[in-house]
């Protein structure tokens, strides 16, 4: 192996382990269902209805039905999970030193988890006030 | 035609990090790189360090990183270059001397893909047969001559090298699509890992370092799509 390890992270690299693969296979597969995701999000909130008669009322009635709940918390599950990816493998590429590799990741992941846990909560356990 | 030749060079014994060297080379437009450097070090300073061998493009031995793209100093003409050349040792490994590099890592990213035919099934009689299809199939890997430019001009390789690097990739295409190979799977452990091939990003410097014009990349693509069908 062109490694010798000598630190956990490295050792954790040199390990045989299908994990790559399946962030591989996810990247591909996540892309491809975000592009029509998103696509149908812009469709329904810019064409089909005027971009400037959105108001929290219009927002509201669409986020009471369950259907939209689960359209949009597939987005951000999605978009979170493969972009977070994605600065995985910046970071990996790019930032050298392993302590700033290691803390980069650790505030950066604390972020996505933040960002997950507010978007999953206002989708779920908000009440809009639409009966 | 007069040539400036800039050199990095670095002597561990004296400096403390690689420093600019210029040279004034009398040269023909034919002259190759290697030849630019086999004046400066025979007539103008002999503590010059560097690779060469065969000086045909053959043994690899002499890949270095010349007008800032990896290429073999025996091969590369000095008309295509014009009259300022500047030459480094390839990126990534650390240097000894002058353009001489450690290749220890890279030969023991090579050493883990197992580049050699295995099959444990019974030798037949005479020779294993193989049709030229399946000859044709790995073609592009056999053209390898490990002299490092592809693995030393990729980006990932850089930057912590724990990345197998392509050279090593292309030297396991070589046995994975031969059809007489029975040791995908023994290769794979080293190419599916975190430091394998999933680390490729396609930015396709290797295909265009790569002196013996391999399409480096699209192995490791192919490479890619066996270990996924294999698992899959």
């Amino acid at each position: 192996m062109a490694i010798k390890s000598k630190r956990y992270q490295e050792a954790r690299l040199e390990a045989s382990t299908n994990l790559e693969l399946y962030w591989w296979v996810f990247m591909r597969i996540s892309g491809l269902v975000l592009v029509f995701l998103l696509i149908g999000h812009m469709w329904m909130n810019a064409v089909l209805v005027d971009l400037n008669s959105i108001d929290y009322e219009y927002v509201a009635k669409r986020l009471s039905q369950t259907t939209w709940k689960v359209y949009d918390w597939l987005i951000l599950a999605l978009a979170l999970l493969h972009g977070g990816n994605g600065l995985r493998y910046v970071l990996d590429d790019w930032v050298r030193d392993p302590a700033k590799r290691f803390w980069t990741k650790v505030v950066v992941y604390g972020l996505l988890a933040f960002l997950f846990f507010l978007g999953s909560l206002s989708l779920f356990n908000h009440d809009f006030g639409v009966n | 035609m007069q040539v400036t030749l800039k050199i990095l060079r670095f002597d561990p014994a004296k400096d403390k990090k690689p420093h600019w060297e210029t040279y004034q080379v009398e040269a023909e437009p034919w002259d190759r790189v290697l030849d630019l450097l086999h004046k400066v070090k025979w007539y103008q300073d002999g503590s010059l360090a560097f690779r060469r061998s065969c000086g045909h493009g053959i043994c690899g031995s002499d890949a270095m990183l010349i007008n800032g793209r990896n290429r073999l100093a025996c091969k590369t003409l000095v008309k295509d270059l014009g009259s300022v050349i500047t030459v480094e040792p390839i990126r990534g490994l650390p240097v000894e001397k002058d353009l001489i590099v450690d290749m220890e890592p890279f030969f023991a990213a090579y050493r883990a893909v197992k580049p050699y035919l295995i099959n444990d099934e019974p030798p037949p009689q005479r020779e294993r047969l193989q049709s030229p299809e399946e000859r044709a199939r790995f073609d592009q890997g056999t053209k390898c001559i490990l002299c490092a430019s592809c693995t030393t001009s990729c980006p990932v390789f850089w930057v912590n090298g724990t990345y197998i690097g392509p050279a090593a990739i292309v030297q396991a295409h070589r046995f994975i699509f031969d059809s007489r190979d029975r040791g995908k799977r023994e290769r794979f452990k080293a190419l599916a890992s975190g430091s394998g091939v999933w680390r490729c990003r396609t930015a396709y410097n290797c295909t265009e370092a790569c002196p013996r014009e391999i399409p480096v990349t699209q192995l490791i693509e192919e490479v890619k799509r066996e270990i996924l069908f294999d698992h899959f």
